[in-house]
């Protein structure tokens, strides 16, 4: 096993040596449940689908991926094991990522546990599995979005609570990129293609399509390419700021 | 071999590490002291490659640390200042985890564990999480990680601080035993620490080196190296009997009854003054050579920086 592989399992089994992971998915899955059949209206809508399951995801994860994201580095800096760690013969990028997917298996363990409610819809109806997959794919991707933006901030400072913070605010604004609210607020004069590429960054606008099943490349892309831009970005701030 | 040309390190303005040369051969215990804040965890920071230098080259044997920090940092085994690690792991989970990072697999890791925990004692606290442990524990989780794979080089950042006097001559010990064919550099504020275990010291102050040489050597520059110390079961003026000898230096009162005669021109004085106290029938308890402290030479080269504050 390379020294990506060792630290994903050193992080990994961290998380399930403290209450911290089971804590996580008891209340990732009590808050889903709420979203989806009482606030989601599941049963009211009458299909068999897992739309008002997914759509909920963004504004849970908002609050979610935060707490988990938050003591990536910033534990690291205020312990002091970040020069133990940087001192072992590894590449730092096989730290960051190594850090990083240990989190996002996490949240894909606490997402596969919302399969009670796939059995759910299967028994009462007849829904479209693959477009299930696609949506659970999706939600995902997106988790692995907030992730890397709280890997990146929590580089940023020793206090994983302005990590939290700094986290929800840079999500909340990628959350709400592609939606009306912010759209309505660009003066006439904006050309219509930078408005456009606005919208284009945002999460929803990637979310909503693969959530109601178009399994697009250029999601999955623009997903891929976000993790890796935050992730590379979380090397350089830590590269800088290790010193102090 | 470490080699050290021209290090310097800056913090915005102000240079931690002022271009600062030495070599450390293989057997070498290097003490490395200065007052705090002289720049001693920030020179072992870059040469254990966390921090990058702003100048100058740090080569461990004739790897560079900038350039090919994969291969210099696994030839040195690191004890950071405070013995940082995993809290929420046991202390046997940290230490698998340290040796899969330095290669380790299968039967060789569990021997390989297992030795490092003989080495420094830990097996009654092998199941424990470490954040349960006590501080001397913590440190010795800290240094089984640093000789887990039996490194040529070893720099351990104050491995003794906090901890009581049986675990210092205990990490001493261990110290001693390593340091065969090995470089260990050590950092400390506890003087006496240098003189049990080094061969050679470094003072440091402003990031600059303020002196270089054997414990004794260092310790030959103290205005109390072969001075003769002189307790007495009544009072009597030494002074008197002891002027014009030219060898002999100033009498320096410690308490009552109790002198410190010093040498001039750095010359043995001890048969003078015992011939001299003979004849003049001194009523002596007590009479000794000193071999002059490291904590007095500490102090006159450091001293400058320290006024400057």
């Amino acid at each position: 096993m390379g020294n990506l592989g060792i630290i994903f399992r050193r992080e990994l089994s961290s998380y399930f040596a403290t209450p911290l992971a089971y804590i996580f998915i008891v209340i990732f899955l009590i808050t889903n449940g709420i979203f989806t059949f009482d606030m989601g209206g599941f049963y009211l809508r009458g299909q068999a689908d897992l739309l008002p399951f997914f759509s909920f995801h963004p504004w849970l994860y908002l609050f979610m991926v935060p707490a988990i994201a938050m003591t990536l580095w910033a534990d690291e800096r205020k312990t002091g094991t970040i020069e133990l760690l940087l001192t072992l013969p590894i590449k730092l990028s096989e730290a960051v990522i190594g850090k990083f997917l240990a989190a996002w298996i996490l949240m894909g363990i606490a997402l596969a546990l919302t399969f009670p409610i796939w059995i759910t819809v299967n028994y009462l109806g007849d829904p479209d599995n693959g477009v299930i997959v696609a949506g659970y794919l999706g939600s995902w991707f997106m988790a692995g979005g907030f992730l890397a933006i709280g890997s990146c901030m929590s580089a940023c400072t020793k206090n994983s609570v302005i990590a939290f913070i700094l986290t929800v605010a840079i999500c909340f604004t990628f959350v709400i990129m592609g939606s009306p609210i912010l759209l309505n607020a660009f003066p006439e004069w904006v050309p219509q293609f930078l408005v456009d590429a606005f919208t284009a960054l945002g999460f929803l606008t990637h979310f909503d399509s693969i959530s109601k099943g178009v399994l697009d490349i250029r999601d999955i892309l623009y997903f891929t390419v976000f993790i890796t831009a935050w992730l590379f970005a979380s090397a350089i701030v830590i590269e800088m700021k290790k010193a102090n | 071999m470490i080699e050290i040309i021209q290090l310097t390190k800056k913090f915005e303005q102000f240079a931690a590490v002022d271009n600062l040369s030495f070599n450390v051969e293989e057997g070498e215990v290097l003490g490395f002291l200065g007052p705090n804040g002289a720049g001693k965890s920030t020179t072992m920071k870059v040469i254990t490659g966390f921090l990058s230098p702003s100048g100058g080259s740090v080569t461990v044997d004739g790897y560079d640390i900038t350039r090919n920090p994969i291969e210099a940092k696994a030839l040195i085994g690191y004890l950071p200042e405070g013995a940082p690690s995993y809290g929420d792991m046991t202390t046997i989970e940290f230490l698998n985890f340290i040796a899969e990072i330095r290669g380790f697999r299968g039967e060789q890791k569990t021997l390989r564990v297992q030795h490092v925990i003989k080495e420094v004692v830990l097996e009654s606290v092998a199941q424990q999480t470490i954040e349960t442990l006590s501080k001397g524990f913590k440190r010795r989780v800290g240094l089984a990680q640093a000789i887990m794979h039996d490194p040529k080089v070893l720099i351990l950042d104050e491995p003794t601080d906090g901890l009581d006097p049986n675990q210092k001559h205990h990490v001493r010990e261990l110290i001693k035993n390593l340091a065969k064919d090995k470089i260990v550099i050590i950092s400390t504020h506890i003087l006496e620490e240098v003189t049990a275990v080094c061969s050679r010291a470094i003072i440091i102050a402003d990031g600059k080196i303020v002196a270089d040489g054997t414990p004794s050597k260092l310790e030959s520059q103290s205005k109390y190296h072969h001075a003769v110390s002189v307790r007495l079961n009544q009072e009597y003026d030494l002074a008197a009997d002891l002027a014009g000898v030219p060898d002999i230096g100033a009498v320096e009162k410690e308490e009552v009854n109790s002198f410190v005669i010093l040498a001039n021109n750095a010359t043995p004085i001890f048969a003078q003054v015992s011939e001299i106290a003979q004849s003049k029938q001194w009523p002596v308890t007590e009479f000794h050579v000193n071999r002059g402290q490291l904590e007095d030479v500490f102090r006159a080269v450091t001293a400058q920086t320290q006024g400057g504050e």
